[in-house]
């Protein structure tokens, strides 16, 4: 009874950690920026809107919300296309080398991305796809590629083996296999890493900042835009960091039930 | 209507050797069961005549046509699984009538063929419910179903029972010899369980390290043990072993119910343990030189645990091996 309380206390804790900085954010994007800065901090105050009215007017928030979104959700279709046929290779004809592929794969995350900076520009100039979605798209999907792999592989590797030994009798062909059979039962691990690879292409700001200026640039940007080049305005900030932030937030909190459950899609098989 | 004969075939994984030239003709509507513990290779000589093993060396040829090239949809066959592998997401009848629906058999024949199929399963009601909403047994209709569905020409079953209690195996094992009987297709039946090999099939072979020790009707492999595996396999209880005197190497093979007690008996023993069946007793006795002993007798006979009695061995019951093990006519 005693490490239960424990246990529930330990989590709220750390829940209340982690949620702080975004409650304080979004008490900030309500004050002027007098008490925004205000020592020791203000508690009470008349909340105003002037902030989000002031940065709805210098961007076009609609904007960089549309590109966030397109590439996002392109960028997580892009990666399940790739990724879904080479888990399923890897998963049920797996070679001396799979293991090593996997850790290879996986290998490729510890690269820091700056290192490939330059490279990476240089081509994108070379093909035009500076400041486009769909650069954004291609280098999206291939830096969560390795982790969606890597989820469908343990997702796919949970069905068991005769129930696709059932589907080739029954005259599958591997298509029909992969559509009729295995996605279906792995939908939940499936929804699950494309809600993380959402999720990560939402929160991404390194290639966002480097590849685009205007035209393709995502809320990362937006949010960037703001703290430069007039000093800190933290209230402004504030707001243009809760725009930002708003939709995945309400995104990942409809989506829980469906995430904690292909979370924890192998353990309840 | 398919025959499935099997030349010289082996598997190997590795440098591991599963299957040994395995000869074997498995007749037109004839109902054989793979009998072995396991790692004998039963399971993987089944999988490799599904096709969802490849053939190392040899070859299968079903009907005469040599299949190597053929996929395993292909082949006619159908497979029921262990684990009965039915496809979760799907109702009975859908899992029953998936191959159907992947052959592009238009939707009404589909739902009259599953109905049929249920009907004669008696599993009508099922039909609608969800894999989760099923038990065991019912599962295992299912997956007989969505094998009967296809009409193959042979069924492929491997330990399709294991997973059962002991009254459900009783009844299946029943329901499957009807079946085999209606259907009147090639059976060929994987086991551990020489019990269900016994009581269903035409022909038992058995499988030992990857090798045919013995291929033959139930009975003559009862009565006429190839080898002291086979002698010891088939059968419950065990057959007796005991080293044969004057004859070097040698042992005798006696079944419990060839053993008489207490009639001037060659053997003397103390009986140890006692099996009241009711209807039989099963006598456990250690002799004096030590060798384990179960005599089987009618009945409830009068004699107790630590009671020294005298054993004798019917003539006809003896089963004499050599030293390599084979049986010595």
């Amino acid at each position: 009874m005693r490490t239960k309380w424990a246990l529930a206390a330990a989590g709220w804790m750390a829940a209340g950690a982690m949620f702080f900085p975004l409650l304080w954010m979004f008490l900030t994007s309500f004050k002027t920026e007098i008490t925004a800065v205000a020592t020791p901090p203000a508690l009470i105050f008349k909340p105003t809107l002037d902030n989000y009215a002031a940065v709805l007017e210098r961007a076009d928030y609609a904007q960089f919300a549309a590109n966030s979104v397109v590439v996002a959700l392109g960028s997580t279709l892009l990666a399940l296309a790739v990724a879904i046929p080479a888990a399923y290779s890897m998963a049920f004809f797996p070679t001396r080398r799979t293991r090593g592929v996997l850790l290879w794969m996986l290998s490729t995350k510890m690269l820091p991305a700056v290192g490939v900076l330059v490279p990476i520009f240089l081509l994108w100039r070379r093909f035009g796809l500076l400041d486009t979605r769909i650069g954004l798209v291609l280098i999206n999907s291939a830096s969560v590629l390795p982790i969606v792999v890597w989820m469908l592989f343990s997702y796919f590797r949970e069905v068991p083996r005769e129930i696709l030994e059932a589907c080739r009798m029954d005259g599958a062909t591997p298509r029909e296999e992969l559509f009729h059979v295995l996605l279906p039962l792995s939908k939940p691990g499936i929804t699950a890493t494309a809600l993380l690879s959402i999720i990560l292409c939402w929160n991404e700001a390194f290639w966002s900042l480097n590849l685009t200026t205007v035209r393709a640039a995502t809320l990362t940007v937006f949010t960037a835009s703001f703290s430069s080049p007039e000093g800190l305005f933290w209230a402004k900030l504030s707001a243009a960091s809760t725009l930002a932030t708003a939709p995945i937030l309400i995104f990942g909190w409809i989506s829980q039930r469906q995430f904690a459950r292909g979370l924890s899609f192998g353990a309840v098989k | 209507m398919a025959s499935i004969e099997l030349r010289s075939v082996g598997k190997r994984f590795g440098s591991h050797e599963v299957v040994r030239r395995v000869d074997l003709l498995v007749e037109d509507r004839e109902f054989v069961a793979f009998v072995g513990p396991s790692g004998s290779g039963k399971s993987t000589l089944l999988r490799m005549i599904a096709g969802l093993e490849t053939v190392s060396e040899g070859e299968i040829l079903i009907d005469g046509q040599s299949v190597a090239r053929v996929p395993p949809a292909k082949r006619g066959l159908a497979m029921v699984f262990q684990s009965y592998a039915i496809y979760p997401h799907m109702t009975a009848a859908e899992n029953m009538s998936f191959s159907l629906r992947l052959a592009g058999v238009p939707k009404a024949e589909r739902d009259a063929k599953v109905r049929e199929v249920a009907r004669a399963l008696e599993m009508e009601a099922l039909l609608e419910r969800k894999p989760r909403a099923l038990s065991g047994g019912q599962l295992q209709r299912v997956a007989l179903g969505r094998a009967m569905v296809r009409q193959p020409k042979a069924f492929l079953l491997d330990e399709p029972l294991s997973n059962l209690d002991a009254a459900l195996q009783a009844q299946m094992r029943l329901e499957l010899v009807r079946l085999h009987r209606e259907l009147k297709t090639t059976m060929i039946y994987v086991t551990h369980d020489q019990t269900e090999a016994m009581t269903m099939a035409d022909r038992i072979v058995v499988l030992n390290e990857g090798r045919v020790e013995q291929a033959g009707t139930p009975l003559e492999l009862y009565n006429r043990p190839a080898s002291l595996f086979v002698a010891g396999f088939i059968g419950a209880p065990k057959m007796n072993f005991l080293p044969a005197q004057g004859a070097e190497g040698r042992t005798l093979g006696v079944r419990p119910e060839h053993v008489r007690i207490g009639e001037g008996g060659e053997l003397a023993g103390e009986i140890v343990a006692l099996e009241r069946l009711g209807a039989r007793t099963y006598v456990h006795a250690r002799l004096t030189d030590g060798t384990r002993l179960v005599a089987e007798a009618a009945g409830d006979t009068g004699v107790r645990e630590g009671d020294r009695l005298a054993f004798r061995i019917l003539p006809e019951g003896r089963h004499w091996f050599d030293g390599s093990g084979r049986r010595v006519t």
